[in-house]
Protein backbone atom coordinates (compact mmCIF):
# COMPACT_ATOMS: atom_id res chain seq x y z
CA UNK A 1 0.00 0.00 0.00
CA UNK A 2 1.22 3.13 -0.92
CA UNK A 3 0.78 6.52 0.95
CA UNK A 4 0.89 9.46 -1.51
CA UNK A 5 3.59 12.61 -0.20
CA UNK A 6 0.79 14.65 0.69
CA UNK A 7 -0.49 12.05 2.71
CA UNK A 8 2.75 11.03 4.73
CA UNK A 9 3.42 15.01 5.15
CA UNK A 10 0.17 15.32 6.79
CA UNK A 11 1.18 12.42 8.77
CA UNK A 12 4.64 13.08 9.40
CA UNK A 13 3.89 16.57 10.09
CA UNK A 14 0.28 16.88 11.28
CA UNK A 15 -1.45 20.00 11.13
CA UNK A 16 -3.57 21.48 14.26
CA UNK A 17 -3.08 18.48 16.69
CA UNK A 18 -4.09 19.35 19.98
CA UNK A 19 -7.03 20.72 21.84
CA UNK A 20 -8.97 23.98 22.62
CA UNK A 21 -10.09 24.64 25.95
CA UNK A 22 -13.21 25.67 25.95
CA UNK A 23 -13.88 25.09 22.52
CA UNK A 24 -17.27 26.16 21.14
CA UNK A 25 -17.99 22.58 20.04
CA UNK A 26 -16.60 19.09 19.72
CA UNK A 27 -16.99 15.83 17.61
CA UNK A 28 -15.98 12.52 18.34
CA UNK A 29 -16.74 9.69 16.11
CA UNK A 30 -15.19 6.15 15.17
CA UNK A 31 -14.96 3.73 17.28
CA UNK A 32 -11.77 2.21 19.25
CA UNK A 33 -12.84 -1.56 17.99
CA UNK A 34 -11.99 -0.56 14.31
CA UNK A 35 -8.86 1.40 15.12
CA UNK A 36 -10.16 4.73 14.79
CA UNK A 37 -11.49 7.20 16.70
CA UNK A 38 -11.15 10.96 15.89
CA UNK A 39 -11.95 14.29 17.94
CA UNK A 40 -12.61 17.86 16.77
CA UNK A 41 -12.53 21.11 18.89
CA UNK A 42 -13.85 24.06 16.81
CA UNK A 43 -13.65 27.94 17.94
CA UNK A 44 -16.57 29.60 16.43
CA UNK A 45 -17.02 33.29 16.25
CA UNK A 46 -19.70 35.19 14.32
CA UNK A 47 -20.59 32.50 12.15
CA UNK A 48 -16.73 32.15 11.68
CA UNK A 49 -14.41 28.67 12.86
CA UNK A 50 -11.35 30.82 13.76
CA UNK A 51 -9.86 27.77 15.06
CA UNK A 52 -9.69 24.33 14.95
CA UNK A 53 -7.86 21.06 16.58
CA UNK A 54 -8.08 17.65 16.49
CA UNK A 55 -7.00 14.49 18.60
CA UNK A 56 -6.73 10.85 16.60
CA UNK A 57 -6.43 7.18 17.39
CA UNK A 58 -5.60 5.54 14.42
CA UNK A 59 -3.51 4.59 11.45
CA UNK A 60 -1.21 7.17 9.17
CA UNK A 61 -4.04 8.23 6.78
CA UNK A 62 -6.78 8.46 9.62
CA UNK A 63 -4.17 11.07 11.13
CA UNK A 64 -3.12 13.11 7.55
CA UNK A 65 -7.44 13.07 7.40
CA UNK A 66 -7.72 14.83 10.29
CA UNK A 67 -4.90 16.89 9.75
CA UNK A 68 -6.20 17.92 6.22
CA UNK A 69 -9.67 18.70 7.00
CA UNK A 70 -8.90 20.87 10.06
CA UNK A 71 -6.75 22.65 7.76
CA UNK A 72 -9.88 22.89 5.39
CA UNK A 73 -11.92 24.76 7.97
CA UNK A 74 -10.08 26.50 9.79
CA UNK A 75 -11.21 30.23 8.42
CA UNK A 76 -13.95 29.21 6.60
CA UNK A 77 -17.63 30.45 7.65
CA UNK A 78 -19.87 27.86 9.26
CA UNK A 79 -21.24 27.11 5.67
CA UNK A 80 -18.01 26.27 3.87
CA UNK A 81 -17.59 24.03 6.43
CA UNK A 82 -20.65 22.54 6.25
CA UNK A 83 -20.14 21.95 2.60
CA UNK A 84 -16.41 19.88 3.18
CA UNK A 85 -16.86 16.51 1.75
CA UNK A 86 -14.81 13.42 2.23
CA UNK A 87 -14.00 13.54 -1.40
CA UNK A 88 -12.30 16.69 -1.36
CA UNK A 89 -10.46 15.79 1.69
CA UNK A 90 -9.26 12.73 -0.27
CA UNK A 91 -8.67 14.41 -2.95
CA UNK A 92 -6.69 17.62 -1.32
CA UNK A 93 -4.28 14.90 0.11
CA UNK A 94 -3.91 13.49 -3.68
CA UNK A 95 -5.79 10.46 -3.29
CA UNK A 96 -6.11 7.44 -0.19
CA UNK A 97 -5.60 3.63 -1.56
CA UNK A 98 -9.06 2.28 -1.75
CA UNK A 99 -8.83 0.38 1.81
CA UNK A 100 -8.63 4.28 3.56
CA UNK A 101 -11.18 6.12 1.66
CA UNK A 102 -13.40 5.48 5.10
CA UNK A 103 -10.87 7.47 6.87
CA UNK A 104 -11.91 10.67 4.85
CA UNK A 105 -15.46 10.05 5.58
CA UNK A 106 -14.39 9.90 9.36
CA UNK A 107 -13.08 13.00 9.13
CA UNK A 108 -15.99 14.65 7.86
CA UNK A 109 -17.78 12.94 10.01
CA UNK A 110 -16.10 14.45 12.90
CA UNK A 111 -16.24 17.81 11.57
CA UNK A 112 -19.95 17.41 10.80
CA UNK A 113 -20.20 16.07 14.14
CA UNK A 114 -19.13 18.97 15.87
CA UNK A 115 -20.52 21.79 14.36
CA UNK A 116 -24.15 19.55 15.05
CA UNK A 117 -23.33 19.88 18.52
CA UNK A 118 -22.74 23.88 17.88
CA UNK A 119 -26.32 23.83 16.49
CA UNK A 120 -28.15 22.01 18.92
CA UNK A 121 -26.93 23.81 21.78
CA UNK A 122 -28.10 27.09 20.00
CA UNK A 123 -31.89 26.45 19.06
CA UNK A 124 -31.12 22.82 17.01
CA UNK A 125 -29.94 22.42 13.05
CA UNK A 126 -31.32 25.19 10.62
CA UNK A 127 -33.86 23.07 8.23
CA UNK A 128 -31.92 24.44 5.14
CA UNK A 129 -28.71 22.55 6.91
CA UNK A 130 -30.06 19.29 7.94
CA UNK A 131 -29.28 17.80 4.64
CA UNK A 132 -25.78 18.43 5.76
CA UNK A 133 -25.79 16.19 8.48
CA UNK A 134 -27.04 12.88 6.60
CA UNK A 135 -23.08 11.88 6.96
CA UNK A 136 -23.12 11.32 10.32
CA UNK A 137 -25.72 8.21 9.75
CA UNK A 138 -23.18 6.72 7.26
CA UNK A 139 -21.35 3.66 8.27
CA UNK A 140 -17.21 4.69 7.98
CA UNK A 141 -17.09 0.97 6.77
CA UNK A 142 -19.48 1.61 3.59
CA UNK A 143 -16.95 3.56 1.74
CA UNK B 1 15.06 9.20 4.82
CA UNK B 2 17.39 7.07 2.40
CA UNK B 3 20.77 8.29 4.68
CA UNK B 4 18.88 6.64 8.00
CA UNK B 5 21.07 3.42 8.91
CA UNK B 6 18.19 0.72 8.46
CA UNK B 7 17.84 -2.19 11.00
CA UNK B 8 15.88 -4.63 9.88
CA UNK B 9 13.62 -6.64 12.40
CA UNK B 10 11.53 -8.17 10.53
CA UNK B 11 12.94 -11.71 9.98
CA UNK B 12 9.89 -13.49 10.29
CA UNK B 13 8.86 -12.04 7.78
CA UNK B 14 11.31 -12.64 4.92
CA UNK B 15 15.27 -13.00 5.77
CA UNK B 16 18.42 -12.15 3.59
CA UNK B 17 20.02 -14.53 1.55
CA UNK B 18 23.45 -15.50 3.64
CA UNK B 19 26.66 -15.41 1.58
CA UNK B 20 27.08 -19.30 2.26
CA UNK B 21 23.58 -20.03 0.54
CA UNK B 22 24.47 -17.36 -2.55
CA UNK B 23 27.46 -19.07 -3.38
CA UNK B 24 26.36 -22.59 -3.22
CA UNK B 25 23.38 -21.40 -5.52
CA UNK B 26 25.59 -19.61 -8.26
CA UNK B 27 27.10 -21.78 -9.71
CA UNK B 28 24.39 -24.16 -10.15
CA UNK B 29 22.52 -21.64 -12.41
CA UNK B 30 24.59 -21.80 -15.25
CA UNK B 31 27.20 -25.15 -14.45
CA UNK B 32 25.03 -27.40 -13.23
CA UNK B 33 21.41 -26.68 -15.52
CA UNK B 34 20.57 -29.88 -16.88
CA UNK B 35 17.03 -31.47 -16.47
CA UNK B 36 17.44 -33.70 -13.60
CA UNK B 37 15.19 -35.71 -15.65
CA UNK B 38 17.33 -36.24 -18.78
CA UNK B 39 19.43 -39.20 -18.89
CA UNK B 40 22.54 -37.27 -20.57
CA UNK B 41 25.76 -36.63 -18.31
CA UNK B 42 23.90 -32.84 -17.45
CA UNK B 43 21.06 -34.49 -16.43
CA UNK B 44 22.46 -36.91 -14.46
CA UNK B 45 24.70 -34.10 -12.84
CA UNK B 46 21.92 -31.95 -11.41
CA UNK B 47 19.78 -35.25 -10.53
CA UNK B 48 23.31 -36.05 -8.20
CA UNK B 49 23.10 -32.81 -6.81
CA UNK B 50 19.34 -32.75 -6.55
CA UNK B 51 19.59 -35.84 -4.07
CA UNK B 52 22.28 -34.84 -2.49
CA UNK B 53 20.21 -31.60 -1.29
CA UNK B 54 17.51 -34.18 -0.32
CA UNK B 55 19.74 -36.17 1.77
CA UNK B 56 21.28 -33.03 3.31
CA UNK B 57 17.76 -32.04 4.48
CA UNK B 58 16.49 -35.26 5.34
CA UNK B 59 19.88 -35.84 7.84
CA UNK B 60 18.80 -32.43 9.33
CA UNK B 61 15.15 -33.48 10.03
CA UNK B 62 15.87 -37.18 10.88
CA UNK B 63 14.07 -38.09 8.19
CA UNK B 64 14.68 -40.45 4.85
CA UNK B 65 15.48 -38.85 1.89
CA UNK B 66 12.08 -40.22 0.21
CA UNK B 67 10.04 -38.41 2.40
CA UNK B 68 11.32 -34.86 1.39
CA UNK B 69 9.93 -33.74 -1.08
CA UNK B 70 10.35 -30.03 -2.74
CA UNK B 71 7.54 -27.55 -3.08
CA UNK B 72 7.68 -23.71 -4.41
CA UNK B 73 6.76 -21.89 -0.45
CA UNK B 74 5.57 -23.09 2.96
CA UNK B 75 1.98 -21.86 1.76
CA UNK B 76 2.24 -24.25 -1.48
CA UNK B 77 3.50 -27.39 1.59
CA UNK B 78 0.84 -26.40 3.67
CA UNK B 79 -1.95 -26.71 0.83
CA UNK B 80 -1.04 -29.67 -0.50
CA UNK B 81 -0.88 -31.45 3.22
CA UNK B 82 -4.06 -30.37 3.67
CA UNK B 83 -5.95 -30.67 0.49
CA UNK B 84 -3.97 -33.94 -0.68
CA UNK B 85 -4.80 -35.46 2.87
CA UNK B 86 -8.92 -34.03 2.12
CA UNK B 87 -9.01 -35.56 -1.52
CA UNK B 88 -6.84 -38.70 -0.25
CA UNK B 89 -9.65 -39.33 2.39
CA UNK B 90 -12.97 -37.77 1.52
CA UNK B 91 -14.64 -41.27 1.52
CA UNK B 92 -13.15 -41.95 5.40
CA UNK B 93 -14.37 -38.71 6.66
CA UNK B 94 -14.29 -35.17 6.44
CA UNK B 95 -13.32 -33.45 9.23
CA UNK B 96 -10.39 -31.52 9.80
CA UNK B 97 -8.96 -29.99 13.51
CA UNK B 98 -6.69 -27.10 13.65
CA UNK B 99 -6.27 -24.06 15.78
CA UNK B 100 -7.40 -20.19 15.64
CA UNK B 101 -3.83 -19.50 15.46
CA UNK B 102 -2.66 -20.53 12.26
CA UNK B 103 -0.94 -18.69 9.09
CA UNK B 104 -3.20 -17.96 6.47
CA UNK B 105 -1.99 -20.73 4.20
CA UNK B 106 -3.62 -23.52 6.95
CA UNK B 107 -6.67 -21.09 7.74
CA UNK B 108 -7.72 -19.67 3.80
CA UNK B 109 -7.17 -23.66 2.81
CA UNK B 110 -9.16 -24.82 5.63
CA UNK B 111 -12.34 -22.47 4.70
CA UNK B 112 -11.61 -23.54 0.94
CA UNK B 113 -12.48 -27.29 1.95
CA UNK B 114 -15.32 -25.78 3.98
CA UNK B 115 -16.86 -24.92 0.99
CA UNK B 116 -16.72 -28.37 -0.27
CA UNK B 117 -18.01 -30.27 2.35
CA UNK B 118 -15.69 -30.43 4.53
CA UNK B 119 -16.14 -30.04 8.28
CA UNK B 120 -13.18 -27.78 9.66
CA UNK B 121 -12.76 -27.17 13.93
CA UNK B 122 -10.90 -24.57 15.34
CA UNK B 123 -8.93 -24.91 18.49
CA UNK B 124 -9.48 -22.24 20.87
CA UNK B 125 -6.08 -21.31 22.51
CA UNK B 126 -5.36 -19.59 26.17
CA UNK B 127 -4.18 -16.67 26.71
CA UNK B 128 -0.47 -17.30 25.80
CA UNK B 129 -1.56 -18.49 22.57
CA UNK B 130 -1.20 -22.47 23.43
CA UNK B 131 -3.06 -25.47 22.42
CA UNK B 132 -3.40 -28.92 24.73
CA UNK B 133 -2.80 -32.36 23.61
CA UNK B 134 -6.07 -32.90 25.57
CA UNK B 135 -8.26 -30.70 23.51
CA UNK B 136 -7.09 -32.34 20.49
CA UNK B 137 -7.75 -35.28 21.85
CA UNK B 138 -11.43 -34.23 22.61
CA UNK B 139 -11.52 -32.80 19.29
CA UNK B 140 -10.77 -36.07 17.21
CA UNK B 141 -13.97 -37.97 15.74
CA UNK B 142 -14.19 -41.32 14.08
CA UNK B 143 -14.68 -39.26 10.87
CA UNK B 144 -11.21 -37.31 11.57
CA UNK B 145 -9.08 -37.66 8.89
CA UNK B 146 -6.39 -34.53 9.70
CA UNK B 147 -5.11 -32.81 12.67
CA UNK B 148 -2.85 -29.63 11.85
CA UNK B 149 -1.30 -27.53 14.63
CA UNK B 150 1.76 -25.12 13.62
CA UNK B 151 4.98 -25.64 15.95
CA UNK B 152 4.98 -22.31 16.57
CA UNK B 153 3.50 -18.99 15.54
CA UNK B 154 4.63 -16.57 13.52
CA UNK B 155 3.21 -13.71 15.07
CA UNK B 156 3.68 -14.36 19.06
CA UNK B 157 6.25 -16.65 18.62
CA UNK B 158 4.26 -19.51 21.11
CA UNK B 159 5.76 -22.76 20.66
CA UNK B 160 2.97 -25.44 20.46
CA UNK B 161 3.47 -28.56 22.40
CA UNK B 162 3.76 -30.67 19.31
CA UNK B 163 5.01 -34.02 20.19
CA UNK B 164 2.34 -34.27 22.53
CA UNK B 165 -0.66 -33.14 20.10
CA UNK B 166 1.13 -35.80 17.60
CA UNK B 167 1.44 -38.77 20.30
CA UNK B 168 -2.54 -38.46 20.54
CA UNK B 169 -2.87 -38.53 17.01
CA UNK B 170 -1.06 -41.28 16.53
CA UNK B 171 -2.73 -43.13 19.44
CA UNK B 172 -5.98 -42.47 17.93
CA UNK B 173 -4.72 -43.05 14.29
CA UNK B 174 -5.34 -39.77 12.48
CA UNK B 175 -2.87 -38.03 10.54
CA UNK B 176 -0.80 -35.17 12.12
CA UNK B 177 0.62 -32.26 9.93
CA UNK B 178 2.23 -28.92 11.60
CA UNK B 179 3.52 -26.27 9.69
CA UNK B 180 6.92 -25.74 10.88
CA UNK B 181 8.19 -22.56 8.60
CA UNK B 182 8.38 -20.28 11.43
CA UNK B 183 10.40 -22.98 13.84
CA UNK B 184 12.90 -24.59 10.72
CA UNK B 185 16.50 -24.00 11.48
CA UNK B 186 15.70 -22.24 15.34
CA UNK B 187 14.28 -25.34 17.11
CA UNK B 188 15.48 -28.45 16.83
CA UNK B 189 13.03 -30.65 14.25
CA UNK B 190 13.27 -34.34 14.35
CA UNK B 191 10.36 -35.86 12.46
CA UNK B 192 10.67 -39.40 14.39
CA UNK B 193 10.82 -38.04 17.69
CA UNK B 194 8.24 -35.85 17.04
CA UNK B 195 6.18 -38.42 15.30
CA UNK B 196 4.77 -36.22 12.75
CA UNK B 197 3.28 -37.58 9.47
CA UNK B 198 3.94 -34.42 7.75
CA UNK B 199 5.64 -30.97 8.14
CA UNK B 200 6.03 -27.76 5.96
CA UNK B 201 9.06 -25.57 5.83
CA UNK B 202 10.23 -22.33 3.86
CA UNK B 203 12.94 -20.99 2.39
CA UNK B 204 13.05 -17.74 2.85
CA UNK B 205 12.37 -17.50 6.88
CA UNK B 206 16.22 -20.00 7.12
CA UNK B 207 18.02 -17.49 5.06
CA UNK B 208 17.58 -19.44 1.35
CA UNK B 209 15.91 -17.16 -1.33
CA UNK B 210 11.74 -17.01 -1.41
CA UNK B 211 10.49 -19.46 -4.56
CA UNK B 212 11.41 -22.95 -2.17
CA UNK B 213 9.94 -25.06 0.34
CA UNK B 214 9.66 -28.67 1.59
CA UNK B 215 6.87 -30.98 2.44
CA UNK B 216 8.11 -34.16 4.33
CA UNK B 217 5.84 -37.06 4.46
CA UNK B 218 5.99 -39.81 6.11
CA UNK B 219 7.00 -42.73 4.28
CA UNK B 220 3.50 -45.02 4.25
CA UNK B 221 1.15 -42.10 4.25
CA UNK B 222 -0.39 -41.81 1.27
CA UNK B 223 -1.93 -37.65 -0.10
CA UNK B 224 -3.21 -37.38 -3.11
CA UNK B 225 -0.60 -35.58 -5.59
CA UNK B 226 -0.73 -31.75 -5.65
CA UNK B 227 0.62 -30.98 -9.02
CA UNK B 228 0.16 -33.20 -12.45
CA UNK B 229 2.47 -33.47 -15.19
CA UNK B 230 5.52 -35.38 -15.07
CA UNK B 231 7.30 -37.48 -12.87
CA UNK B 232 9.20 -35.79 -10.04
CA UNK B 233 9.10 -35.60 -6.78
CA UNK B 234 8.57 -39.49 -7.23
CA UNK B 235 5.38 -38.52 -9.26
CA UNK B 236 3.83 -36.71 -6.41
CA UNK B 237 4.31 -33.30 -7.32
CA UNK B 238 5.13 -32.07 -10.93
CA UNK B 239 7.23 -29.92 -12.21
CA UNK B 240 10.72 -29.36 -12.84
CA UNK B 241 12.66 -28.99 -10.26
CA UNK B 242 14.56 -26.04 -9.16
CA UNK B 243 17.72 -26.95 -8.28
CA UNK B 244 19.14 -23.38 -7.79
CA UNK B 245 16.76 -22.72 -5.18
CA UNK B 246 16.88 -26.59 -3.82
CA UNK B 247 20.84 -26.46 -3.21
CA UNK B 248 19.88 -23.12 -1.48
CA UNK B 249 17.74 -24.43 0.96
CA UNK B 250 19.97 -27.53 1.71
CA UNK B 251 23.06 -25.15 2.64
CA UNK B 252 20.86 -22.65 4.77
CA UNK B 253 19.16 -25.26 6.55
CA UNK B 254 22.21 -27.10 7.36
CA UNK B 255 24.42 -24.10 8.62
CA UNK B 256 20.85 -23.32 10.15
CA UNK B 257 21.28 -26.37 12.15
CA UNK B 258 25.19 -26.56 12.58
CA UNK B 259 24.65 -22.67 14.32
CA UNK B 260 21.49 -23.59 16.22
CA UNK B 261 22.65 -23.46 19.86
CA UNK B 262 24.62 -20.65 19.21
CA UNK B 263 22.09 -18.84 17.53
CA UNK B 264 19.30 -19.43 19.87
CA UNK B 265 21.47 -18.36 23.16
CA UNK B 266 23.00 -15.14 21.56
CA UNK B 267 19.47 -14.08 20.30
CA UNK B 268 17.90 -15.34 23.54
CA UNK B 269 19.79 -12.94 25.41
CA UNK B 270 18.78 -9.75 23.02
CA UNK B 271 15.52 -10.82 23.22
CA UNK B 272 15.38 -10.65 26.92
CA UNK B 273 17.05 -7.64 27.25
CA UNK B 274 14.70 -5.64 24.36
CA UNK B 275 11.84 -7.17 26.43
CA UNK B 276 12.93 -6.08 29.97
CA UNK B 277 13.82 -2.55 28.08
CA UNK B 278 10.70 -2.21 26.21
CA UNK B 279 8.25 -3.16 29.55
CA UNK B 280 10.53 -0.48 31.49
CA UNK B 281 10.92 2.22 29.52
CA UNK B 282 7.10 2.20 28.08
CA UNK B 283 4.01 2.27 30.16
CA UNK B 284 0.85 0.58 29.49
CA UNK B 285 2.86 -1.84 27.42
CA UNK B 286 2.82 -5.88 27.54
CA UNK B 287 4.51 -8.35 25.92
CA UNK B 288 2.06 -10.91 23.61
CA UNK B 289 2.64 -14.25 23.89
CA UNK B 290 4.63 -17.25 26.31
CA UNK B 291 7.01 -16.19 28.81
CA UNK B 292 9.27 -19.08 27.80
CA UNK B 293 7.77 -21.60 25.17
CA UNK B 294 8.63 -18.90 22.95
CA UNK B 295 10.99 -18.86 19.42
CA UNK B 296 13.64 -17.15 20.72
CA UNK B 297 13.84 -14.48 18.35
CA UNK B 298 9.98 -13.27 18.28
CA UNK B 299 9.05 -10.09 20.89
CA UNK B 300 5.48 -9.09 20.15
CA UNK B 301 4.00 -5.56 21.95
CA UNK B 302 0.96 -4.15 22.18
CA UNK B 303 0.84 -0.44 23.30
CA UNK B 304 -2.15 1.24 25.21
CA UNK B 305 -3.85 4.17 23.18
CA UNK B 306 -2.00 4.11 20.10
CA UNK B 307 -2.57 1.90 16.86
CA UNK B 308 -0.26 -0.26 15.10
CA UNK B 309 -0.25 1.35 11.69
CA UNK B 310 1.10 4.42 12.71
CA UNK B 311 3.86 3.04 14.78
CA UNK B 312 5.21 1.35 11.84
CA UNK B 313 5.41 3.86 9.74
CA UNK B 314 7.15 6.02 11.98
CA UNK B 315 9.43 3.35 13.20
CA UNK B 316 10.21 3.22 9.14
CA UNK B 317 10.93 6.59 9.17
CA UNK B 318 13.26 6.44 12.03
CA UNK B 319 14.98 3.55 10.02
CA UNK B 320 13.31 0.36 11.60
CA UNK B 321 11.65 -2.40 9.81
CA UNK B 322 8.80 -4.32 12.04
CA UNK B 323 5.77 -5.35 11.50
CA UNK B 324 2.16 -5.20 13.30
CA UNK B 325 -1.13 -7.12 13.88
CA UNK B 326 -3.25 -4.04 13.31
CA UNK B 327 -6.09 -3.81 11.19
CA UNK B 328 -4.71 -1.43 8.89
CA UNK B 329 -1.76 -3.80 7.94
CA UNK B 330 -3.77 -6.61 7.55
CA UNK B 331 -5.50 -5.25 4.45
CA UNK B 332 -8.91 -5.91 6.48
CA UNK B 333 -10.87 -3.87 9.34
CA UNK B 334 -9.83 -6.08 11.66
CA UNK B 335 -6.60 -6.67 13.57
CA UNK B 336 -4.93 -9.69 13.66
CA UNK B 337 -6.95 -13.25 14.29
CA UNK B 338 -4.24 -14.49 16.46
CA UNK B 339 -4.19 -11.06 19.08
CA UNK B 340 -7.72 -11.62 18.99
CA UNK B 341 -7.76 -15.93 19.96
CA UNK B 342 -5.14 -15.19 23.20
CA UNK B 343 -8.06 -12.67 24.31
CA UNK B 344 -6.97 -9.16 23.87
CA UNK B 345 -9.89 -6.79 23.08
CA UNK B 346 -9.68 -5.08 19.55
CA UNK B 347 -8.21 -1.32 20.46
CA UNK B 348 -4.79 -3.19 22.37
CA UNK B 349 -4.61 -6.14 19.03
CA UNK B 350 -4.93 -2.58 17.33
CA UNK B 351 -1.71 -1.42 18.86
CA UNK B 352 0.38 -4.14 18.35
CA UNK B 353 4.27 -4.69 16.99
CA UNK B 354 6.11 -7.67 16.22
CA UNK B 355 9.74 -7.74 16.61
CA UNK B 356 11.91 -10.37 15.12
CA UNK B 357 15.47 -10.53 15.46
CA UNK B 358 17.83 -12.79 13.30
CA UNK B 359 20.99 -13.90 12.74
CA UNK B 360 22.66 -10.84 11.10
CA UNK B 361 21.44 -8.11 13.62
CA UNK B 362 23.63 -6.84 16.34
CA UNK B 363 22.66 -6.57 20.00
CA UNK B 364 23.34 -2.76 19.64
CA UNK B 365 21.12 -2.23 16.74
CA UNK B 366 18.20 -4.30 18.24
CA UNK B 367 18.20 -2.48 21.59
CA UNK B 368 18.51 0.96 19.56
CA UNK B 369 14.99 0.72 19.01
CA UNK B 370 13.98 1.03 22.89
CA UNK B 371 14.45 4.75 22.75
CA UNK B 372 12.88 5.16 19.35
CA UNK B 373 9.90 3.27 20.28
CA UNK B 374 9.55 5.48 23.69
CA UNK B 375 9.67 8.47 21.51
CA UNK B 376 7.33 7.12 18.97
CA UNK B 377 4.78 5.91 21.26
CA UNK B 378 4.73 9.00 23.36
CA UNK B 379 3.96 11.30 20.32
CA UNK B 380 0.85 9.02 19.29
CA UNK B 381 -0.05 8.66 22.85
CA UNK B 382 0.13 12.57 22.79
CA UNK B 383 -2.52 13.28 19.98
CA UNK B 384 -4.81 9.91 20.75
CA UNK B 385 -8.17 11.13 22.81
CA UNK B 386 -8.16 7.43 24.33
CA UNK B 387 -4.58 8.67 25.96
CA UNK B 388 -6.55 12.20 26.64
CA UNK B 389 -9.37 10.47 28.40
CA UNK B 390 -7.52 8.26 30.55
CA UNK B 391 -5.12 11.27 31.47
CA UNK B 392 -7.60 13.09 32.19
CA UNK B 393 -9.51 10.45 34.53
CA UNK B 394 -12.54 9.50 31.95
CA UNK B 395 -11.34 6.14 31.49
CA UNK B 396 -9.51 3.41 33.24
CA UNK B 397 -6.06 1.58 31.14
CA UNK B 398 -6.61 -1.91 29.92
CA UNK B 399 -2.80 -2.84 30.81
CA UNK B 400 -0.89 -2.42 33.64
CA UNK B 401 2.15 0.70 34.17
CA UNK B 402 4.83 -1.26 35.06
CA UNK B 403 6.64 2.05 36.24
CA UNK B 404 4.02 3.63 38.17
CA UNK B 405 2.30 0.77 39.67
CA UNK B 406 -1.08 1.71 38.21
CA UNK B 407 -2.71 -1.85 37.45
CA UNK B 408 -5.38 -1.93 34.12
CA UNK B 409 -7.54 -4.61 33.99
CA UNK B 410 -5.06 -7.53 32.74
Amino acid sequence: MQYSEKVMDHFMHPRNVGEITDASATGTVGNPKCGDIMKVYLQIENDMIVDAKFKTFGCGSAIATSSMATEMIKGKSLDEALSLTNKAVAEALDGLPPIKMHCSLLAEQAVKAALKEYYEERGGIPEDKKKYFDVLDEDEHSV
Amino acid sequence: MSDTKRVYLDNAATTRVRDEVLQAMLPVFQNNYGNASSIYREGQAAKKQLEESRETIARCLNADPSEIYFTSCGSESDNWALKGTALRYAKKGRHIITSAIEHHAILHTCESLAKQGYEITYLPVDEYGLVTPEQVSSAIRPDTILVTIMTANNEIGTVEPIREIAEVCRAKGVLFHTDAVQAGGVLPLDVKALQVDMLSLSGHKIYAPKGVGVLYIRKGVAIANFMDGGAQERGKRAGTENLPYIVGFARALALAVEEMEAQESRILAIRDRLIEGVLDRIPYARLNGHSELRLPGNANFSFEFIEGESLLLLLDHMGFSCSSGSACTSGSLDPSHVLLAIGLPHEIAHGSLRVSIGRDNTEEEVLSIIPALEQIVARLRDMSPLYDDFIKGKSTPYLSCDRCGKNGSF
